[in-house]
């Protein structure tokens, strides 16, 4: 198969323009007759379902929570870019556009990222419109601050709730439009298969949680904007619910699946206390507005942080990279604070973790403007050490946090499967091999709000819909093997717990696919994988039945997932023979210990073609063209 | 440490439940408390029980899945932190702690602590919301919001529509939750068109809902994570009185 991106023609300015005008549009009286099955209400979701609606599709939008305001986007804390260059200070389209196009390693289409500089603008201004109560000057205008990457002020916020009031924007916009009749929620739903007719994706299967019953959807289009994959490191900053299922399922049907080894790990989290923790959670990136990142220069520095005087730490992110100072990117700063910590520096009980310090800011701007600008992040750490962050500095560690890999869109934000369309973090599309911070939450907008509500209709208007119901064979057949895998996981009762599996996988992974690569650890962990999963088809336990309320069976079925997923990311770190972003393959570096990359072989997108378990997937590759920007070494020094 | 759990376990919305006693032992303070209840889970599931079925997604304060009464009280003990921020440095050992799931007529059990709170969403789609559709929005810089507004607003915004201040309220009132989501867009201007109706229609749909009165108990204040002001429910019930008498012109 030859993957066509399908990026338009003509000057990159010009080309989201000009493909607007080319697309094909549909009959307003007759958007009602199609049906959308959106699968996912994070910011993504719930911006397309309300979009979508708006517009007259009759649209259905499933979720695992009770409630569609509780997706995961409702965590993320620091901000949200866009280019309006309100600050005066140099911002631009271009600009944006080229931040996020060298943020990414130069792992990322042009175009794409061209159009969500271009959109971004447009998306403060709706969420504005909602009523997203984000932070403002005394003169009555929007504020804004710096994140990682970029040496302009660009992101705009609310408090640290950023994501919590731009997801409660679009679930309000989504809920006027379940008032309306035009959209209907089906909540604590899990969409365990697509139905896929005649090549064409025309249905979903999913589980009711509440009474285990398995349901079959048509529709016209289904919508996957399912989220990261995360949590397949299990621990991570992502919520318990965020997974692999959809889209691994999806990959399953014929979906590719790109770049899967571009995971990102964030630089600032709480550090893990004991073998308990659930999850890590994560210190936004804009405290590193405020926060010096320091270790003591003598190893073995057992002394409280505030008595160990300034000539005595190593403010290394300023010395290392004074230009852009604790503001580098993530993979930047976290490779950094491993480096530290390997050294022997680390600080905390545990040796892991690094200081980030408020103590200058709070000199400088006083308790109370930091106290406005962080009190629910440092509540948040207090709440969880015990410890308080206007008094001793922070400790942090890196942790998973995003992911940049997804399945494979094309410029329309179709997968390879027609009538298949991937939006937010559930796609590869925009972040290259690194996102930079206040980029996911624009991207989850732009393509909910601003891009499929145009690309979907095309679609719809040049297929010829022949009439599809639940009796169809496709639906049955779904609906059986799905059930029959629940039923063999539950005939198993072994001796271990989901739960107990997921750690011991996250733990490998992490450890041999986490911040930093090697050909032997990856090839390793490649043969322990099918190990483990072999042993988890024979030895999981699982309590309960199928029909009724079943969280142990839910998780069950997403670690089933991870243990097949696990393999495609290994293999696609060990098959990428380079050092790009988050991705760090310890045998390509610089002298100076920086990510080495190898454009003349590996400036593609690798897609994967799901081939039948156990046997090696199939790599499809997709150059990357660079016309406007050119290919440099990163450098933030 | 140690302590003794007592635990509402019911199977379904239909079946009766009841408190079942269990054992929590080598608790670490630094362990959050849906933590102990993992581990504690952990356990029962590999003596072949059914473990606590219990919400959470999050685990960090902000999406309002979790909804734990900690010894009667909603999220626990402590003030202004969600059952998921909570850590067991807040009990001692030896502690008797009884877990029960929210408790209001209209959050029917699901299973064990799991409850139903659509009725918020319904709430919602009555009017908690600006009319824009996606591409009319003006230029955002066109509209001037004083900063003292924007965050009384936010303050009022912060809500996670967990549902605290209904199990906590003796009247199970939801006024907290729609007053909040009201005073988000009465001190804005962008709710200001349509400010009359989503007054009258939110709070009518709370009481075909069936959710009591307020009788300025305070008990929602004081368990809400996120400290949701009784300030807010004043601003409701002025912007009721006002919409009421207006609608009668
Ligand atoms: C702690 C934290 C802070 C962050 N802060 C920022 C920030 O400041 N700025 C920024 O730009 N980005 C930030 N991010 C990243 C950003 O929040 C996410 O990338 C983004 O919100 C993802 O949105 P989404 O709509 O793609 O998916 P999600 O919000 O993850 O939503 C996924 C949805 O899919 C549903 N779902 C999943 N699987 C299934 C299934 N099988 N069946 C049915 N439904 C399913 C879920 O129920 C949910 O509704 C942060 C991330 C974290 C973890
Ligand atoms: S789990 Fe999200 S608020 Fe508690």
């Amino acid at each position: 198969m030859i993957l066509n991106s399908k990026v338009p023609e003509g000057l990159l300015e010009k080309k989201w323009d000009n493909h607007r005008f080319n697309l094909k549009l549909v009959n307003p009286a007759n958007k009602r007759k199609f049906e959308i099955l959106v699968v996912g209400t994070g910011l993504a979701g719930s911006s397309a379902a309300a979009s979508l609606a708006e517009l007259g599709y009759s649209v259905k939008v499933f979720c695992l929570q009770d409630s569609p305001r509780r997706a995961h986007s409702i965590a993320a804390q620091g901000g949200i870019n866009a280019a309006k260059n309100y600050p005066n200070d140099g911002d631009s389209i271009y600009r944006l556009f080229y931040d996020t196009i060298k943020g990414g390693d130069f792992r990322a289409r042009e175009a794409n990222v061209y159009r969500l500089a271009q959109v971004s603008n447009a998306i403060i201004d709706h969420c504005v419109a909602l009523g997203v109560p984000f932070a403002r000057e005394y003169g009555g205008t929007l504020a804004n601050r710096s994140f990682g990457g970029a040496q302009v002020s660009r992101t705009f916020y609310a408090r640290g709730q950023t994501g919590q009031q731009l997801l409660l924007g679009a679930y309000s916009a989504l809920m006027r439009q379940v008032a309306s009749g035009r959209a209907q929620v089906f909540p604590r739903r899990e969409m365990l298969d697509v139905v896929v007719v005649d090549g064409v994706a025309r249905g979903i299967t999913v589980r009711n949680l509440v009474t285990g019953a398995l349901e079959s959807h048509v529709g016209h289009a289904v919508l996957l904007c399912t989220g990261g994959y995360g949590n397949v490191f299990y621990l991570s900053t992502n919520a318990a619910n965020s997974n692999v299922t959809a889209t691994w399922r999806a990959h399953k049907r014929g979906a590719f699946f790109a770049n899967p080894c571009f995971t990102q790990i964030h630089p600032t989290c709480i550090p893990m206390s004991g073998d308990y923790q659930s999850k890590l959670t994560l210190m936004s990136e804009s405290l590193r507005n405020d926060g010096r990142v320091w270790v003591p220069k003598k190893k073995g520095d057992l002394r409280p942080p505030n008595q160990i005087p300034g000539e005595e730490r190593d403010y290394y992110l300023e010395r290392k990279y004074p230009s852009f100072g604790n503001l580098v990117p993530r993979d930047v700063a976290s490779r950094a604070a491993k480096q530290m910590i390997d050294e022997g520096l680390g600080v905390g009980p545990t040796g892991l973790a690094v200081y980030l310090d408020f103590a200058d800011a709070v000199k400088r701007l006083g308790v109370d403007v930091i106290r406005e600008k962080y009190a629910n992040l440092f509540d948040m750490y207090y709440h969880i050490t015990g410890e308080d962050p206007y008094k001793v500095p922070m400790r942090i560690y890196p942790a998973v946090h995003y992911t940049m890999g997804g399945l494979w869109v094309d410029y329309n934000l179709m997968t390879t499967i027609p009538g298949l369309f991937c939006l937010g973090e559930a796609n590869f599309s925009d972040h290259g091999a690194n996102r930079l911070g206040a980029s996911a939450l624009m991207q989850g907008l732009a393509d909910g709000y601003f891009i499929v509500p145009y690309t979907l209709g095309d679609y719809l208007a040049g297929s010829n819909w022949g009439k599809v119901e639940v009796a169809h064979p496709a639906f049955k057949e779904s609906e059986k093997a799905v059930s029959e895998q629940t039923k063999k996981i539950l005939s198993i009762r072994g001796k271990r717990t989901p739960t107990d599996f997921h750690k011991q996988l996250g733990l490998l992974l992490w450890n041999q696919c986490g911040m930093s690569r090697s050909e032997k650890g990856l090839k390793e962990v490649l043969t322990k994988i099918p190990q483990i999963r072999e042993e988890f088809w024979k030895n999981v336990t699982i309590t309960g039945e199928e029909g009724e309320f079943n969280q142990v069976l839910e998780k069950a079925g997403r670690v089933a997932d991870y243990l097949e997923f696990a393999e495609l990311l290994v293999r696609d770190a060990l098959h990428r023979k380079e050092s790009c972003g988050g991705h760090f393959r310890e045998e390509y570096q610089t002298p100076d210990n920086e990510a080495k990359r190898d454009d003349a072989n590996f400036c593609y997108v690798a897609a994967w073609e799901f081939k039948g378990l156990g046997k090696e997937p199939l790599l499809h590759k997709e150059p990357l063209q660079f016309e406007s920007v050119h290919l440099t070494q990163r450098n933030y020094q | 440490m140690n302590l003794i759990l007592k635990v509402w376990r019911q199977k379904n919305a239909s079946s009766e439940g009841r408190l079942v006693t269990y054992e929590a032992k080598g608790v670490s303070p630094d362990m959050s408390f849906l933590e102990m209840l993992d581990v504690v889970n952990e356990g029962l599931i590999l003596k072949g029980e059914d473990p606590i079925a219990f919400d959470h997604d999050c685990r960090e304060g902000i999406c309002g899945m979790c909804s734990l009464m900690i010894k009667g009280c909603a999220h626990g003990p402590e003030r202004g932190m969600a059952s998921c921020e909570l850590h067991m440095r807040s009990f001692k050992d030896g502690d008797t702690l009884t877990i029960e799931p929210f408790r209001a007529k209209l959050f029917p059990v699901v299973k064990d602590l799991v409850v139903d709170r659509s009725a918020f969403d319904r709430i919602m789609a009555a009017g908690g919301y600006v009319s824009v559709n996606t591409g009319s929005a003006v230029e955002a810089n066109t509209l001037l919001v004083p900063k003292e507004k924007s965050e009384l607003a936010m303050d009022a915004a912060a809500c996670i529509g967990c549902g605290a201040c209904v199990a906590a309220c003796p009247n199970a009132s939801a006024m907290l939750f729609v007053s909040a989501k009201i005073s988000q867009y009465a001190l804005l201007p962008q709710g200001d068109p349509e400010r009359r109706k989503r007054v009258l229609s939110m709070r009518r749909a709370m009481d075909e809902e069936g959710f009591g009165n307020c009788s300025n108990e305070a008990e929602c204040e004081a368990v809400c994570p996120k400290e949701i002001k009784l300030s807010n429910i004043a601003r409701l019930n002025w912007e009721f009185l006002r919409a009421s008498l207006l609608s009668k012109e």
